[in-house]
């Protein structure tokens, strides 16, 4: 097993985006909550990190703060060696639920990221748009209306709504939590395709271990109460990745065992 | 097609009903006019165009004061719903006004304003104000605030996101305001003028007015057939586009 899971080691290149010892507190009433602590992370160009872990834990915070979305208590995320002050169209972000404009149809819905870009003209971002609704199979829609869709529609939009203003990196929080399993695998072929033909630096947050020993180069786990890196795991198979693949199985059987391990010990234990 | 003729059938049917009431001569003739007397009233007031100048009178007043409520009432309530300053002044004052039944400001416009087209205006405007500014204000707070966010992300700031996403989300709420305001717009013109008679223009409500003091029941049915055709007829011009767009984009 070693050698094929190992911890992963800082990438040779110098990383896209750095995380640097970044704090976040929310208070809820009377009670602090320190939603992430202390926490450290290093994504080179081009990688799929998956972030894991139980509800709670921090990893959707983590998410916003490199958004640009929240801003850390302490510590600082940087892109590119520019340290992130708010959000930019250099990151994008996809959420759990769509969050597509129900008053626009697909077509605008893909343009209004693209509005942010000055040096493109009307003609332009709407040739930019459908290249990417055709890119997610989704040409043929480009006038439908988003209660008209499919939830496994609406991410493909989403993910086009997305990808249209060429960010570098590509933020995901849960994108395919609320579909359905036949779905999800479609798209996990689809995602996995997109990004060898575009290679982006993704940052993805799942509570699924298998998703994340499928889609992610890295998997990083956290732990909850305070949020926390515990562990991180390289998934060195070759893509496009199948997620019923035995060998997928026995990598994401190794991240769930040390799951389980963090959820049973107390906080402070160190986890192998 | 076959609903367009059931519906004609039963307004004949309607008609006639009517028109045999009046017959059987339950109640004195003169409060009750057959709809042959009515119809006669209203080709002879279209035919010597009393009727009609009235209602591009009247139509004109309600369209210039619902312009005016919309264009304050959509702003205000984005500003109460923006600053909790304004909530809890401008918010909790149109909360109030909007109970106000608007006849309620005849008087006072007049004191105001006299009896000109202004006063007219005003009312109409205070009629429909502030239930456009609490449906604004509402419809915003009920946007899902993960649209902003996702706007932010994607480089939305400020105005824009006020204008592009938050008021769009907001639209099924700000449009059940519209209607409402619009209502409340034209039953307090109707009231306007009513009670206040003004030499600049002779609206509806003037000529239902002298209707009632000349005892002509056939000309005040036949006018409140005319101010509830306008009524049906603004809903369907003003708003069953918006209401269709609404239906067709949201799938509510």
């Amino acid at each position: 097993m070693e050698a094929t899971i190992e911890r992963a080691s800082a990438a040779a290149s110098p990383p896209k985006l750095v995380v640097d010892g970044v704090s976040k507190r929310f208070r809820v009433r009377r009670d602090e909550i320190r939603a992430l602590d202390c926490a450290s992370l290093r994504v080179a160009e081009g990688e799929c990190v998956c972030l894991v872990g139980p509800s709670g834990c921090g990893k959707s915070t983590l998410l916003n703060l490199i958004a640009g979305l929240d801003v850390p208590d302490s510590g600082s995320v940087s892109v590119d060696g520019k340290r992130v002050t708010g959000p930019g169209i250099d990151r994008m972000m996809m959420f759990q639920e769509s969050a597509l404009f129900p008053w626009l149809d697909v077509l605008g819905n893909v343009l209004f990221g693209l509005s942010f870009k000055a040096d493109l003209t009307a003609a332009e971002r709407r040739d930019v748009a459908r290249h990417h609704l055709a890119l997610v199979g989704l040409e043929r829609f480009e006038r439908a209306n988003v209660h008209e869709l499919s939830g496994g529609m609406k991410q493909r939009v989403a993910l086009a709504r997305a990808l249209a203003p060429n960010p570098r990196i590509l933020l995901m929080d849960e994108p395919f939590a609320a579909l359905d399993a036949m779905t999800r695998e479609q798209l996990y072929a689809d995602l996995q395709r997109i990004w060898a033909e575009r290679r982006k630096t993704v940052v993805f947050v799942t509570h699924n271990v298998r998703e994340a020993a499928c889609l992610g180069d890295r998997v990083v786990l956290f732990s909850p109460r305070p949020g926390r890196i515990r562990a991180e795991f390289a998934i060195d198979l070759d893509r496009p990745r199948d997620i019923n693949t035995v060998e997928l199985a026995s990598h994401a059987s190794i991240v769930t065992r040390a799951l389980k391990g963090l959820l049973g010990s107390g906080p402070g234990e160190a986890v192998e | 097609m076959k609903r367009v003729l059931s519906a004609l059938g039963a307004f004949a049917a309607a008609v006639v009903l009517w028109e045999t009431l009046v017959r059987l001569e339950i109640w004195p003739p003169m409060l009750a006019p057959s709809p042959v007397d009515v119809g006669a009233y209203l080709l002879e007031s279209a035919r010597d165009r009393s009727l009609l100048d009235a209602a591009a009178v009247t139509v004109k007043r309600l369209l210039l004061g619902y312009a005016a409520g919309l264009g304050a009432g959509v702003p205000i309530g984005l500003l109460c719903a923006r600053f909790r300053f304004f909530e809890d002044t401008v918010g909790l004052v149109a909360l109030g006004l909007q109970t106000l039944p608007s006849v309620c400001w005849v008087p006072l416009a007049l004191l105001w304003f006299g009896q000109t087209e202004a006063a007219m205006f005003f009312i109409v405007v205070m009629g429909s104000l502030w239930s456009i500014v609490l449906a604004t204000d509402n419809g915003v707070r009920h946007v899902p605030p993960i649209y902003a966010r996702a706007a932010r992300t994607m480089g939305s700031r400020g105005m824009h996101t006020w204008i592009k996403v938050v008021l769009p989300a907001a639209l099924p709420f700000v449009v059940t305001g519209m209607k409402q305001g619009f209502a409340f717009a034209w039953r307090s013109l109707m009231a306007a003028e009513i009670y206040v008679t003004i030499l600049t223009g002779f609206g509806l409500g003037h000529l239902l007015h002298y209707g009632r003091e000349l005892l002509a029941m056939d000309a005040v049915a036949g006018i409140m057939i005319v101010i509830l055709v306008i009524g049906l007829l603004c809903d369907k011009i003003l708003f069953s586009p918006l209401e269709r767009f609404l239906h067709r984009r949201w799938g509510t």
